[in-house]
C-alpha cells in the first residue's frame, strides 16, 4: 500500500531557523530516511519552498494569483513533480493537465530539495 | 510537550503581529509593548502546560489585551478584575471567535502600520533601524546596541528619543487607503532593505555582531511578502535579499579580509536561498511591472547563474543597469553601470561613462576604486595611482582601505621590476 505524509508547520517559525537549527533538525530525519530507505519503503521525499513563493491557477476561470491555494472548500486529492525551466511553462503544463481534467485549481510551488527515494512500482490503476 | 525552543520562535514569529493589533487598541507604543510583555511571560507558564494555542498570534494578543486593560483599571483603582490565571484556562474556548474577528486585512494594515511608525521621515535612518529591530523584531536593547558598537545606555536614550518623536508626530490608526497603503509599503520596503544592508555591509570586526541583521531583515521580507502576496517589488526585495545573502559564506576570508565576487569560491554560495531567489524573480516577472528592487534582484540573479566569473552575462547586467538608472537615476547607479560596462564593453566606454560623475562622488570611496581600476586596466599606471591614492583617503573600512592598498603595492612593485630591467 502506497501512503504519502503530508507535513505541515508553522512556516514562519520554520523559515527563521538558523542554518545550525535546520541542519539538526535535517540531522535528525535523515536517520529516520536513511532507515526507511534501506527497508525498501521510502519514495520521493520533498521539501517545498515556502508558500509565498507558490502561485495557483484556478481552472475554470483560468484565474492566475499569487501565493497559496488557500480555499478550504476544497481538498488536496493529488500532487505532481515536474521538471521545468520555470513557472511560465509549469502554468502552461498546468493548463494543460487542467483542460483535461477542469475543475479545482493547481498550485504551482517551487521544491527546495527533492530525494528520489527508492524505485517504487507502480499501482495496479488509477 | 512544548519545548521552549518552540515557544520562543513563536513568540518571535507572532511579535509583529500581537504588537501591531495591541497597538491598534491603545494607540500606544509603551502600553501595546508592555501589554506585550506580559503576555509572553504568560505564555511562558501556560503552554508548556496546556500546550500551544493553534494560533499563538491571536493568543498573545487576547491575553496582551486583558493584561493591559486590567493594568489601566488597578492604575485608575477601579476594582480589579478577578485574576486572571483561571480565566485563561478557558482561552481555547474564546480563541476561535477571536481568531475569526480578526481577519486578514485587519493583520496586515496592523503590521505595516507597526513597521511604518519606524520609518517616519523625522527619523534618520540609524534610528529607524535601531527602532525596528527593538519593536518589530523584539531584539534587546543590548543587542541592538552592540550590532551599532554604541554603550547600552546610549542605543536606549536613543531608542527612547526616536519612540518620542514619532509619538508626537501622530500616525493615522484609521484604516490606509489604497494610495496610502502603497506608500507605507515602499517607506517599509526600503527601511527592512536598509537592515538588511547594515547586515549584508559589515565587515572586518563589527561583521560577526552585525552580519545576523541580514537574516532579520529576511524574516520580515518574508513577513512582508506573506502579508502582500501580490506585490512585485516586495517579490523583487525578497529575491534581491535572499540572493545576495546567498553568497555570504564566501565573502570574507578568515581574516575578515573582502573576498570579490570574482574570486569567490562558488560552491559556498547557498544553493536553496538561490532557487528561492530564482522563484521569486519568476512570480514578479509575469506581473510585467518593473521596480528598483525587481532589477536589482535580476541582476543579482545573473550573478547566481554563472557557474564561473566568465560566464556572467554582462551585456544583459549593463542593460539591467540602463533600466536601474532611469527607474532610479543615482550617480551611484551609474557608477555600478560602468563596472558592467567596462566587462561588456571595455574600460574605455567605462571611464567615459564615470567622467562626469567626478564633482559628485569626490567624496565617495568606490568612485576612485573603480576609476583606478580602469585606469590600470587601460595601463594609465601614473593616473591609476592617483585614483587609489585619493580612494584610500576616503575609505570607510580598514578592509577597504586594505583592498586599495594591494594594488597600490602592486604599482609599486611593477615600477621597481620595470627600473630593474
Amino acid at each position: 500500500m502506497l501512503y504519502a505524509i503530508l507535513c505541515y508547520n508553522a512556516e514562519d517559525v520554520v523559515m527563521s531557523w538558523s542554518k545550525a537549527e535546520d541542519d539538526a533538525v535535517m540531522d535528525q530525519l535523515n536517520v529516520v530516511h536513511q532507515r526507511l530507505e534501506r527497508e525498501g519503503k521510502l519514495g520521493p521525499s520533498l521539501r517545498l519552498m515556502p508558500t509565498t513563493a507558490a502561485t495557483t491557477l484556478h481552472k475554470q476561470k483560468d484565474l492566475v494569483i499569487d501565493g497559496p491555494y488557500a480555499e478550504t472548500k476544497e481538498q488536496l486529492l493529488g500532487l505532481y513533480i515536474v521538471d521545468i525551466a520555470g513557472l511560465d511553462e509549469g502554468l502552461a503544463i498546468a493548463r494543460e493537465l487542467g483542460k483535461a481534467n477542469p475543475g479545482g485549481a493547481y498550485e504551482l510551488r517551487p521544491l527546495r530539495l527533492y530525494l528520489p527515494g527508492v524505485d517504487m512500482p507502480a499501482t495496479e490503476s488509477a | 510537550m512544548t519545548d521552549l525552543a518552540w515557544i520562543d520562535g513563536a513568540i518571535t514569529a507572532a511579535r509583529p503581529q500581537a504588537v501591531g493589533a495591541l497597538l491598534r487598541y491603545f494607540r500606544d507604543l509603551d502600553i501595546a509593548e508592555e501589554a506585550f510583555q506580559d503576555a509572553c511571560l504568560r505564555a511562558l507558564k501556560a503552554w508548556p502546560k496546556n500546550g500551544p494555542p493553534r494560533d499563538p498570534a491571536a493568543w498573545l494578543i487576547m491575553v496582551g489585551r486583558n493584561a493591559a486593560i486590567d493594568g489601566v483599571r488597578k492604575r485608575s483603582r477601579q476594582t480589579a478584575l478577578p485574576d486572571d490565571e483561571a480565566a485563561l484556562s478557558d482561552l481555547d474556548d474564546v480563541e476561535t471567535p477571536l481568531a475569526e474577528r480578526l481577519d486578514g486585512a485587519d493583520y496586515r494594515d496592523d503590521v505595516l502600520r507597526l513597521m511604518f511608525i519606524c520609518c517616519h521621515p523625522e527619523l534618520p535612518q540609524t534610528q529607524q533601524v535601531a527602532l525596528a529591530l527593538r519593536i518589530v523584531s523584539g531584539l534587546s536593547v543590548r543587542q541592538i546596541a552592540r550590532a551599532f558598537l554604541v554603550g547600552e545606555s546610549a542605543m536606549e536614550q536613543r531608542i527612547t528619543r526616536a519612540k518620542a518623536r514619532i509619538a508626537g508626530a501622530g500616525v493615522a490608526f484609521e484604516t490606509p487607503g489604497p494610495a496610502e497603503r502603497a506608500e507605507r509599503l515602499a517607506a517599509v520596503a526600503a527601511m527592512v532593505y536598509l537592515i538588511f544592508n547594515e547586515g549584508y555591509s559589515a565587515s572586518g570586526p563589527e561583521h560577526a555582531e552585525r552580519s545576523p541583521l541580514a537574516g532579520e531583515a529576511i524574516r520580515l521580507g518574508r513577513l512582508l511578502l506573506r502579508l502582500y502576496q501580490t506585490e512585485p517589488e516586495i517579490m523583487g526585495l525578497m529575491a534581491l535579499m535572499l540572493l545576495q545573502q546567498s553568497r555570504s559564506a564566501a565573502r570574507f576570508d578568515a581574516d575578515g579580509g573582502i573576498i570579490l565576487m570574482d574570486d569567490q569560491d562558488r560552491a559556498l554560495w547557498n544553493g536553496a536561498m538561490i532557487a528561492e531567489g530564482l522563484a521569486l524573480i519568476d512570480k514578479a516577472m509575469r506581473h510585467r511591472r518593473t521596480g528598483p528592487y525587481l532589477v536589482q534582484a535580476a541582476i543579482a540573479a545573473l550573478h547566481a547563474r554563472a557557474a564561473t566569473p566568465a560566464d556572467t552575462d554582462w551585456t544583459q547586467i549593463d542593460a539591467l543597469y540602463a533600466t536601474l538608472e532611469q527607474l532610479q537615476p543615482s550617480p551611484v547607479v551609474t557608477l555600478n553601470r560602468a563596472v558592467a560596462t567596462s566587462k561588456a564593453f571595455g574600460p574605455e566606454a567605462a571611464l567615459a561613462m564615470i567622467a562626469p560623475l567626478e564633482g559628485r562622488l569626490s567624496g565617495y570611496f568606490n568612485y576612485f576604486g573603480v576609476k583606478g581600476a580602469l585606469l590600470l586596466q587601460l595601463d594609465r599606471r601614473a593616473e591609476a595611482r592617483e585614483a587609489f591614492d585619493r580612494a584610500i583617503g576616503l575609505a570607510n573600512s580598514t578592509a577597504e582601505a586594505a583592498h586599495i592598498r594591494q594594488h597600490l603595492d602592486q604599482l609599486t612593485a611593477d615600477a621597481k621590476a620595470a627600473g630593474v630591467s
